[in-house]
């Protein structure tokens, strides 16, 4: 915990009890490797992801956006490439919370925080923002020498230029947030000539002021404070589960370059960690990996490219601190052969079975819906109506919701019995007992449908009937069943 | 209470201070929040003082502090209003100038007119005629096929603008049922007969005692020349079909009797004087749609 690390309490001469501790503040050392450089990798690509994303292109047809991705708000749809989907199939979007979820799970248990190590968007911009400040200011040394500094020019332009370079990219990535919202490439000129609406400019700034803050100033403090994840994956981790784990076994006991030879020649256990605290400096959230699995590690693996560097310096194996399970590292401690690795485990079998399963629904469900939709509201006042010939009358309210990018002609028939007959106001006429209504391209539109039977066939209180929407072009069908009240 | 410690107690197991509380043996650790969580609470603090300032917030003995921006959540909804009111009035011009075939045609003015006639239906009309236009006994259901003054755009309008037997407007639709049976042009048999009669033609069960002839000439005589010899009915007098399977005060035997005997002559307003034209061509499209329009 933050305790663990909390600075010098301040002591109040009452009771010698602080309530509250300022913030240590942690001056991460630049380090070099396969580990960061894989986290370079992952940063660039996800930022070129985000950034450029909205300007990709993609042709639907007249009248639709061209935009591959694009949550437009005011007509109420969300475009992915060949994916549009409507407010009524939000569905999708819990099915990918619930994937989401799960797929965090199985990442856990099979090398664990790999989200929080590379892929939050709080480590992204956080290690971005570092970088900046590295820049500016120096690494690791220079920075807390120039913190304990009194002001100086050199300071005054050094923090200056560092708080610039954080809103600089803080006020980018507010700009490509507000992209997905709107056409890419008008929106950038709408902005940039003061045309755009005022809710873009809002939403830059809210973005704006929340990255400068999250990632300039609050940093390991979201993850140790703000953030639910580092908790639950504490209760979800396992024996078998990879972790950047500090290998005891090996380290233990610290002792110096020369002392450890000195020991080994006499025959004596000597740890290969030298205490050099280099995995400390180099830790963004300031933790020691040597304490063990903790809530304040992400698993960055930061710790891993310095220490097996210092390895490497002392002429020792590298891995001193590497990805390992529990299981392995107790079991050397104990001085066995470590188990191989159990991949195929229950934990995520069920995981991995949870995650096909959802994806296959949803790609299923995606693959086979129908771009027709028909459903209908029975009237309710009144149930039915009495017509002059005694025949019996129902309302039903439908909607018709045309998912292609073209008008086309929709016929409405109704299954019921003999003598059936329906009515459209404002339809194309047809014939008794099947009316066509056009259907806009990409629209629902309402249409009142009026459907009577004879007296003897209207049987009371209520027979199903239904009601089937059949495009003409396409052949799409959509059904909708309701009652049919009678006296 | 905490006792002044010369220097912090260690916990073992975690090396983190404690605060010096203990009880049964269990001591605190201590593990104090940080600075800045302290600094937000100051700052939520500040942030009140400043929304006192600046949004309605004291109660006063009969109003309450305004706010330097004199925001008021009421004069928002006012200033909605009025914008709703502007747009529903641009909308309103399309319909002054169209006429009601020109609405029919045009899917946007049968929207507008559509809402439009909705609203003035439930304010104007649903007292009588009930919510969705069902009417009930003496009030004519709109939403059948059956019209007593016609069920074309143009005889909805008509009627709507000048009422029924509405004495104030000159233009009203009249048309008369005597009371047959109060003013004594028909006598008590006769009356039982002529009922029969109409029962026969409607298609309803008809009495095995009546005498089929005698209702035959009574109708002739009596009824006939408003409600047709067929009992087809008149809609320009106003005259139901007889023969249909819609009753405006019900099919019973009483209630025919009742209109033989005291007459009818339910009344409508003329909404001509009440309502604008353009609220006026809204209820006609509106009444059309509901299922009956011709």
């Amino acid at each position: 915990m933050a305790s663990g690390r909390a600075a010098e309490p301040e002591h109040d001469p009452r009771d010698g009890i602080p309530l509250y501790a300022p913030a240590p503040k942690v001056y991460p050392q630049s380090v070099a490797g396969r580990f960061r450089n894989i986290k370079w990798t992952l940063l660039l690509a996800g930022m070129a992801i985000y950034y450029f994303l909205p300007f990709v292109r993609w042709t639907r047809g007249a009248g639709l956006p061209d935009q591959a991705v694009l949550i437009d708000l005011e007509r109420m749809r969300f475009y992915f490439f060949f994916i549009e989907l409507w407010p009524q199939e939000v569905y999708y979007l819990t099915g990918l919370l619930v994937l989401a979820a799960i797929i965090l799970f199985l990442m856990n248990a099979v090398a664990g925080r790999i989200w929080c190590g590379y892929l939050c968007p709080q480590t992204v911009w956080t290690d971005l923002f570092m970088q900046v400040e590295r820049f500016f200011q120096g690494d690791r040394r220079e920075r807390i020498r120039l913190d304990a500094a009194p002001w100086s020019f050199d300071k005054i332009w050094r923090k200056a230029a560092t708080h610039t370079g954080w809103l600089l990219i803080a006020w980018w990535t507010g700009g490509a947030w507000v992209l997905y919202f709107a056409d890419a490439p008008t929106l950038v000129k709408d902005l940039a000539t003061f045309q755009a609406p005022m809710t873009a400019y809002l939403w830059i700034g809210i973005l704006t002021g929340t990255t400068y803050l999250l990632a300039g100033h609050m940093r390991e403090q979201v993850c140790l404070y703000m953030c639910p994840w580092p908790r639950i994956q504490a209760a979800l981790t396992d024996a078998d589960a990879l972790n950047v784990t500090y290998r005891h076994d090996r380290g233990e006991p610290r002792v110096s370059v020369k002392q450890a030879a000195r020991l080994r020649e006499a025959g004596e256990p000597a740890g290969d960690c030298i205490d050099c605290h280099q995995c400390v400096a180099v830790c963004p959230t300031g933790v020691d990996i040597r304490d063990g699995a903790q809530l304040g590690c992400i698993q960055c693996g930061l710790c891993i490219d310095a220490c097996d560097d210092v390895m490497a310096k002392i002429r020792r194996p590298i891995g001193l601190i590497g990805y390992d399970t529990e299981a392995a590292v107790d079991a050397r401690a104990a001085g066995l052969t470590p188990p191989r690795r159990r991949l195929v485990r229950p934990r995520t079998v069920l995981y991995a079975a949870i995650i096909s399963l959802v994806g296959g629904a949803m790609l299923v469900q995606l693959a086979t819906r129908s771009l027709l939709d028909v459903s209908a509201t029975h009237e309710r006042t009144p149930l039915f109506t009495t017509l002059r010939d005694g025949s019996i009358r129902n309302a039903y309210n439908l909607r018709i919701a045309n998912k292609r990018s073209e008008s086309r002609l929709v016929a409405l028939t109704v299954d019921g019995p003999a003598g059936t007959t329906i009515e459209v106001s404002g339809a194309l006429p047809a014939s008794d007992w099947r009316a066509i209504v056009e259907a806009p391209a990409d629209a629902a539109i309402d249409v009142r449908l009026f459907v009577s039977m004879p007296r003897r066939m209207a049987v009371g209180p209520s027979q199903m009937i239904q009601i089937k929407a059949s495009d003409l072009a396409f052949g799409e069908v959509a059904v909708a069943r309701e009652n049919f009240f009678a006296p | 209470m905490a006792q002044q410690h010369e220097k912090p107690h260690v916990d073992h197991v975690t090396g983190t201070a404690t605060t010096g509380h203990e009880w049964d043996g269990i001591r605190e650790l201590n593990t104090p929040l940080p600075r800045w969580w302290l600094w937000t609470l100051y700052l939520t603090i500040v942030w009140s003082v400043g929304y006192w300032v600046v949004y309605p917030a004291w109660p006063l003995i009969t109003s309450h502090t305004a706010g330097v921006i004199n925001y008021s959540s009421r004069a928002e909804v006012g200033e909605e209003l009025a914008k709703l009111a502007m747009l529903r009035n641009a909308q309103a011009a399309g319909l002054s100038t169209a006429s009601l075939a020109e609405i029919r045609a045009d899917a946007g003015l049968q929207r507008i007119a559509m809402a439009r006639g909705r609203a003035a239906f439930g304010d104007n009309c649903a007292p009588c005629h009930g919510g969705a236009g069902v009417g009930a006994a003496g009030y004519p259901n709109l939403i059948d096929d059956e019209w007593i003054w016609g069920g074309k755009l143009e005889d909805i309008e008509r009627t709507l603008l000048h009422g029924i037997r509405w004495e104030q407007a000159t233009e009203t639709r009249v048309g008369a049922m005597p009371a047959f049976g109060r003013t004594g042009m028909l006598k008590r048999d006769e009356i039982a007969e002529a009922v029969e009669h109409v029962r026969s033609i409607a298609g309803l069960d008809v009495g095995t005692s009546a005498n089929p002839a005698k209702g035959r000439e009574v109708f002739a005589a009596n009824c006939a020349s408003c409600h047709g010899q067929a009992g087809k009915g008149n809609q320009e007098l106003g005259a139901p079909d007889l023969t249909d399977a819609i009753w405006l005060y019900g099919s019973s035997r009483q209630a025919m009797t009742e209109g033989l005997v005291n007459g009818r002559g339910g009344v409508m307003p003329a909404w001509g004087a009440r309502l604008d034209p353009v609220t006026i061509k809204a209820l006609t499209v509106y009444v059309h749609s509901l299922g009956g329009g011709q």
